[in-house]
């Protein structure tokens, strides 16, 4: 600290000249003052809603709750019981196959959606509209839509499948948990149409900055369209698409709304599109009796850990970009 | 658009190019209107349908019997102008409060480096490692009974809005632009006398006006859209605190799927609005974190 402080003597020049009819404090500690005193709002509010959460859940993950009020330690009781607890894994298998799928459909779908975009001369402010749209609707309002579709008696999808003679689904109602269940595939479904438009924009942004001599080059050289993908499109966006995935594994494993309200907060037939965070929500504030905030926090450790590797993944991703350019 | 991109004007513009051209554009005008307006033409249709024709097979394609009702109804029945109240107090609480704090915090970061400066910038992005819903039992203990203080904020706004200003992003997006400002700027400021909350009015402020911009739009879209958090703070009073996205969901039980889906339309509205108002910079503003390509 400081070496840093040393480097900004000259600018404290000025001030200096001011605070000398100031008073007793010295310059430098009323500079200081003036800045902390702009940062203790923020400061405050990251303290009590981020810093100390976070230490607390890691805390909170070691109690339990005693009679009476109050918290006493419990070793790793509650890391043990959750572990005990079939649900949990379930949680966890289930969250892992929505990544999966959520990817499969979420990320590549954007990818040659906003490659079509960026090949097209016309209408394209138009279809950029479109694919964002979604986005900006409240959750709850795209997702009863959607179990409005997927109802098994009077859903507009059933009724399609019926007009081509398909045999009909329950859609997030149907039974089974293989591991591509056709219930978590209906919660995937809603959830790429819903965000699927931000990726889409970050990629079409990215494909914009592709020099075309690039390609120009490669059609020399006699590369063919699939070629050009590969070896210019592909390598010119590796990194947005790296950060984007990352981004995505993380935002898809703390899967919430979608199935949330999709199953009326259920999570589906035998629990088959029930989450991690929706487990942590039902352990936490969902179940009947004593509140179980110890084994809800154990399991947001848990889940904290893992998206923390991903997220790092992220900033050590975009670090190498911010070095490029 | 005249860049070369993946495939040359030229081609396309010759014979079989134009053809297929025409085709693949065509097919994508009706394919994603059918995709993403599709649904969203049931979303506004299927209010307008009785409760009978809601729930028919098959289904109608508009509403045979237009029946404007639907929405009176799920409007009153939902208390849709209390949950849009609440929703809009939220979000533009919210903006203000991070507004407020952020912006000093990332001036006083990037511009008054106070001792510590750089150990504080770097705990607040050290959160972006961890998403806040990982924290929601933590974080609503912690809301409950706020340390020392001992206040209990579940069911106020505060619950909302001072969470909000805990975000890194924010801060982050602030300092780099602040950063970019030229110190001289300042500098002649200072000398003129000026003391830093004068020069962040006069000089910072408007500078750095699209960069506000962006941090509003996603201020308020965030809070907008937020499910899980305000579910927890402001559920079960009455009248009621929940936000407009919790408040029509909580609603679906018993009530006529009619009127769910006006209702679900009418709070979709003011998004939708916002969005063609706002879409130049909201679509541009979700490269501005340096996501750019």
């Amino acid at each position: 600290m400081a070496g840093v402080a040393t480097l900004r003597e000259p600018k404290a020049e000025p001030r200096a000249a001011q605070a000398g009819t100031a008073g007793r404090l010295g310059p430098k500690v009323r500079r200081n003052l003036s800045a902390h005193g702009f940062l203790i709002g923020a400061v405050l509010c990251f303290t009590f809603f981020s810093w100390y959460p976070i230490v607390r859940e890691v805390i909170m993950s070691f109690q339990k709750a005693v009679v009476g009020g109050g918290y006493a330690w419990a070793g790793w009781t509650n890391y043990v019981r959750i572990f005990r607890d079939p649900t949990f894994w379930l949680a966890w298998r289930n969250t892992l196959e929505f990544t999966v799928l959520a990817l499969v459909v979420g990320y590549a779908v954007p990818f040659f959606v906003a490659l079509l975009l960026n090949e097209l001369r016309h209408a394209r402010g138009y279809l950029r509209v479109l694919v964002y749209l979604p986005v900006m609707l409240p959750p709850a309002s795209a997702l009863l839509l959607f179990a409005y579709f997927y109802n098994p008696q009077y859903g507009l999808f059933d009724d399609i499948l019926r007009l081509v003679h398909l045999p009909t689904s329950q859609w997030v109602f149907q039974p089974g948990s293989g591991f591509i269940s056709v219930a978590m595939v209906s919660v995937v479904i809603a959830s790429t149409w819903m965000n699927m438009g931000g990726a889409t924009l970050i990629y079409l942004a990215a494909l914009q900055n592709i020099p075309g001599e690039l390609y120009e080059a490669a059609e020399l050289d006699g590369a063919g369209l699939w070629r050009r993908i590969r070896h210019v499109t592909i390598p010119q966006t590796r990194l947005i698409l790296l950060m984007l995935l990352m981004l995505q594994i993380v935002a898809t494993m703390q899967m919430f709304v979608e199935s949330f309200v999709l199953t009326n907060g259920g999570g589906g037939v035998g629990d088959n599109t029930l989450s991690v965070v929706m487990l942590i929500y039902q352990y936490a504030f969902a179940l009947s009796g004593a509140s179980n905030y110890n084994s809800a926090s154990a399991l947001g450790v848990m889940l904290m850990l893992v998206l923390a590797v991903f997220s790092f993944g992220f900033l050590w991703a975009t670090r190498e970009r911010a070095s490029q350019a | 658009m005249t860049t070369r991109t993946l495939i040359s004007s030229a081609t396309l513009n010759r014979g079989r190019g134009k053809v297929v051209y025409r085709v693949v554009l065509t097919l994508a005008i009706v394919g994603f209107t059918l995709v993403f307006i599709g649904p969203m033409y049931f979303l506004f249709t299927d209010g307008l349908k009785s409760t009978h024709e809601a729930i028919a097979t098959p289904p109608t394609l508009y509403p045979h019997h237009v029946y404007p009702g639907s929405y009176a109804q799920a409007f009153d029945r939902l208390d849709i102008a209390r949950l849009l109240w609440n929703s809009v107090y939220y979000a533009f609480g919210a903006l203000a409060f991070q507004l407020t704090f952020d912006v000093a915090a990332a001036y006083s970061l990037s511009k008054l480096r106070p001792v510590f400066g750089n150990v504080i910038f770097f705990l607040m992005l050290a959160t972006l490692m961890i998403p806040t819903t990982v924290l929601v039992v933590p974080q609503y203990v912690t809301v409950a009974s706020l340390p020392i203080v001992h206040l209990n904020l579940i069911g106020t706004p505060e619950a909302i809005w001072l969470p909000s200003v805990a975000n890194a992003f924010n801060i982050f997006l602030l300092k780099r632009f602040f950063d970019s400002i030229p110190a001289d700027y300042l500098d002649a400021a200072q000398i003129d006398g000026a003391s830093p909350l004068r020069i962040l009015r006069s000089i910072v402020l408007p500078i750095s006006r699209p960069i506000i911009g962006v941090v509003s739009i996603f201020g308020l879209v965030a809070v907008w859209k937020d499910f899980l958090w305000p579910l927890l703070v402001e559920y079960g009073y009455t009248p009621t605190r929940e936000t407009l996205n919790v408040g029509i969901w909580q609603a679906t039980y018993g009530t006529p799927q009619n009127l769910i889906i006006a209702a679900s339309a009418m709070a979709a509205v003011p998004t939708i609005v916002f969005f063609l108002f706002f879409q130049r910079n909201i679509m541009g503003g979700l490269t501005a974190g340096g996501l750019r390509g």
